[in-house]
């Protein structure tokens, strides 16, 4: 296929599948239509991070309709979140996700490549849930 | 700030999860491109160091390769129960396809209605498109779930204005075959000519241009273990055509260019060696693929079981993506083809799949498994081990996996 290895590998053995009970934020995006939907689960923490207080990403997990884009785009944004603080979560952008994937074909950039998209989603519903303002 | 970039350690000393790299690839994908049969290798290795000649020239080198070439045309003519001077060969399905819809389209210019399907082969469509925007009038027949074209509709559709109907003989993505015989009649008496692209039945249905009253055929080397870039138009005489490559009048002007002589050679070999016993195993194989995936949840079947073309198997998959299934078959040396909209160029899903009603999501979940005469009991039961747990795995990633 004209995925390169690591593509294969996160496609092959996803990182990190799953639904999270009680999550603190869910992310959905994509449609059936289009073929790709991607669903992100965050748990939210709180440690010390550079002396400060934040908040980060505790646990992820994921749930993928897609071709193998969608499916390692999904393992590799949980791998890149997980533990990190959410400030730092929230600029994790497509192009990264590609990147840390070795590239994606240019084909694929766009409908498979939601990923980054469903995580910030999750964000956004856990701080309206806490009533934080989005911007 | 840094960027935020994951370095997947475990990557160094990275491999693929197939469990050894000698394991063979099973090959399922034969209404792709099937692989070359030993035996026209070697016909055609003659016809490339020894019987090398121009066709059209007049010495002894040239007579032996018009002379392989005319064989070739007679045992290709036989086969279809035409007479040799019908046979125009070219480049393969597209060019013959081209041809019949292009050529019969510029030689009725009084007539500007062709009917077609919805389920043709792309360079079927693409050429009718085309030609829609030179201000030809294009019927695109609908088809029934199974794929069957209405006789009805095409009855109702044709009018004074058309020139030409073109319907494919055994359809390419879901194997439903057509039944010519009384589509050419409804033709043959509104005195409407009637092209059938035959790649992927031919030497696996009954092709008979008589009985069937087809005006013309398409056919080509490469979907029966001949060469690639190799095929043929049948053209009933008496019909005139507009040739799309001039040249030096070769194919008796209606195909300009050397003719590709070893090809042309290989592929009536192919013609040769092609035998109903195969398609008798064929038969058996689909049938037991068709009976295992059945069992797997939320597998659907698409197309006809019983008009159905020997080699052919489609599925659909409820909850999850056609390219991933065989991106996993792929991890297991099974090469398998989908309909799905990522697999696709357009990023559309299959336009076969949505003309017999399925919903877009549904077409994205598709696999297509084509076999061939080198397709083993063996390889059938190692796919049939191994697509449950893919469909399980995928389904257990998926958001509509269900239970």
């Amino acid at each position: 296929m004209e995925y390169n290895k690591i593509v294969i590998k996160h496609f092959s053995h996803p990182k990190n599948v799953g639904e999270i009970k009680n999550a603190d934020g869910i992310g959905k995006v994509g449609n059936p239509v289009c073929g790709d939907v991607m669903h992100v689960y965050i748990k939210i923490g709180k440690k010390k991070m550079k002396g400060k207080e934040k908040e980060f990403v505790k646990d992820i997990k994921f749930k993928t309709m897609g071709c193998a884009a969608a499916i390692a785009t999904s393992s590799m944004i949980t791998a890149i979140a997980k533990g990190k603080s959410l400030e730092d979560v929230e600029k994790i952008t497509r192009n990264d996700v590609a990147e840390s994937l070795g590239g994606l074909p240019p084909i694929k950039m766009h409908c498979s490549n939601l990923a980054a998209d469903a995580l910030r989603e999750a964000i956004k519903n856990y701080r309206k849930k806490r009533g934080v303002k989005n911007d | 700030m840094k960027k935020l970039i994951y370095m997947d350690t475990e990557n160094r000393g990275f491999s693929v999860s197939r469990k050894s790299e000698k394991i063979k690839e099973i090959y399922l994908d034969n209404a792709a491109t099937t692989k070359v049969d030993e035996r026209v290798l070697k016909e055609m290795e003659k016809y490339h160091s020894e019987y090398y000649g121009n066709a059209s020239s007049i010495h002894d080198k040239g007579e032996e390769a018009k002379s392989g070439l005319e064989k070739a045309r007679k045992i290709i003519a036989n086969s279809i129960n035409a007479s040799p001077e019908e046979i125009v060969f070219t480049s393969g399905g597209t060019e013959s396809n081209n041809l019949a819809i292009k050529g019969i389209a510029f030689s009725n210019q009084n007539k500007k209605h062709i009917i077609t399907t919805k389920i043709e082969h792309d360079c079927v469509l693409n050429a009718c498109k085309w030609l829609e925007k030179q201000g030809w009038k294009i019927t695109y027949l609908e088809v029934n779930s199974e794929g069957f074209v209405d006789v009805e509709q095409l009855k109702r559709e044709i009018n004074e204005n058309t020139a030409l109907v073109s319907i494919i003989h055994g359809n390419n993505e879901i194997g439903t075959v057509q039944d010519l015989e009384s589509i050419g009649k409804i033709c043959r008496e509104k005195n409407i000519l009637f092209h059938t692209d035959a790649c992927q039945s031919y030497t696996k249905e009954n092709l008979d241009v008589k009985k069937q009253n087809l005006d013309l055929v398409t056919l080509n080397a490469h979907k029966i273990h001949g060469p690639k870039g190799v095929g043929a138009l049948y053209i009933r005489n008496g019909i005139k055509i507009t040739p799309l490559a001039h040249g030096g009048g070769q194919e008796k002007g209606k195909r300009g260019g050397t003719e590709n002589v070893p090809g042309v050679v290989g592929f009536a070999k192919a013609v040769e060696i092609a035998s109903e016993k195969e398609v008798g195993k064929m038969k058996k194989l689909r049938d037991k693929i068709i009976n295992g995936i059945e069992k797997i949840r939320g597998a659907k079947l698409n197309g006809s079981r019983e008009k159905r073309l020997c080699n052919n198997i489609n599925f659909v998959f409820k909850g999850i993506e056609g390219e991933a299934i065989v991106g996993y078959l792929n991890e297991h040396r099974i090469c398998c083809s989908t309909g799905s909209a990522c697999s696709s160029k357009s990023l559309e899903p299959s336009h076969v799949l949505l003309a017999i009603g399925l919903k877009p999501e549904e077409a994205h979940g598709s696999l297509r498994i084509s076999l061939s005469k080198y397709t083993t009991k063996k390889e059938v039961e190692k796919l049939l081990k191994v697509l449950p747990m893919i469909i399980k795995k995928l389904r257990s990633i998926s958001p509509f996996g269900g239970n």
